[in-house]
């Protein structure tokens, strides 16, 4: 799969490193902003209040 | 390595990433947020004065006596009215949690709305700072800003401080409970003593314990000690972090 990838890239080793590099930040960026705090609605520790 | 192998270290590496975020990043970022929140809104309050028509002595207990405050203190504290669910209303300083610790109290206890953005809630239907009765209000231990991670540091005397656009409610803290997440009598007007008439201005704080679970709450509570109204300024104690919020 990452081989592929690594396969596909184009360019020198260093060219295919700064790709990876973008890709990698771009994935953490969309995981944070986005993909987490979904997530988060469905596994946090939540209650912190007294209820019946 | 297969395909699958490779899937399933990076399912791994995304779990770790996650309770990264949540326990670590995000907790940051939201009690930044949460802090800045709080600063904001009692800016907005030192240029707008005291409420114009503010509500006068506790009314929802007639049974009231007097201001139990120190020796001297003859002044009764204004009361406000609950506001609207979500909606900010009060600043909670905690000397002991950092000498500029401040975040904001809104009304309600709804998970998404208030205790994950705002930070601090307000039970509905608990008395306001000031009042007699029990000013009861909840945050996280863990994640989202974590408004009560050091509720268990509090020690007997220590000051808490609600801050509203009228001034400064000034309680002492007492004493801690353990509760099951069922033991809604600490919200009571009198903690744990259900059907009895309130006489004493009570704070009650609840947050989830241990640490990384929710199976018991924490409950802190604090008397009510005296107020400051906003035109004499700032008790001594929070003066500076009051005065560096102008910076």
């Amino acid at each position: 799969m990452y081989g592929a990838l690594w396969r596909i890239l184009p360019g020198p080793i260093w060219v295919r490193i700064v790709i990876l590099l973008v890709l990698l930040a771009a994935v953490l960026f969309a995981l944070v902003e986005w993909v987490f705090p979904w997530v988060d609605q469905f596994v946090a520790p939540r209650d912190v209040t007294v209820t019946k | 390595m297969g395909v699958l192998g490779e899937l399933l270290i990076t399912a791994g590496v995304l779990v770790l990433l996650f309770l990264g975020w949540q326990l670590w990043l995000n907790d940051i970022i939201q009690g930044n947020i949460q802090t800045q929140d709080a600063e904001t809104l009692t800016q907005e309050w030192a240029a707008a004065g005291p409420t114009t028509s503010p509500t006068t002595a506790p009314t929802t207990v007639p049974s009231a006596t007097p201001s139990n405050g120190p020796a001297g203190q003859t002044t009764k504290p204004v009361v406000g009215v609950a506001p609207g669910n979500a909606t900010k209303f009060a600043v909670l300083m905690v000397p002991r949690w950092g000498p500029h610790w401040q975040r904001t109290i809104a009304e309600g206890i709804g998970v998404t709305d208030v205790l994950n953005k705002i930070g601090l809630g307000h039970y509905p239907g608990t008395q306001m700072p000031g009042e007699v009765g029990n000013f009861a209000i909840a945050s996280h231990r863990l994640a989202y800003g974590a408004g009560f991670k050091n509720l268990h540091k509090l020690e007997v005397g220590d000051h808490i401080y609600v801050e509203t656009q009228d001034g400064w409610y000034d309680y002492i803290y007492r004493s801690t409970e353990y509760v099951l997440p069922t033991g809604i009598g600490v919200i009571d007007p009198v903690p744990q003593l259900p059907n009895v008439s309130p006489k004493d201005r009570i704070i009650t704080l609840t947050t989830c314990n241990p640490f990384y679970s929710t199976d018991e709450r924490l409950i802190a509570y604090g008397v009510y000690n005296t107020w400051y109204p906003r035109a004499g300024g700032p008790p001594a104690a929070i003066a500076a972090a009051v005065a560096a919020r102008n910076n």
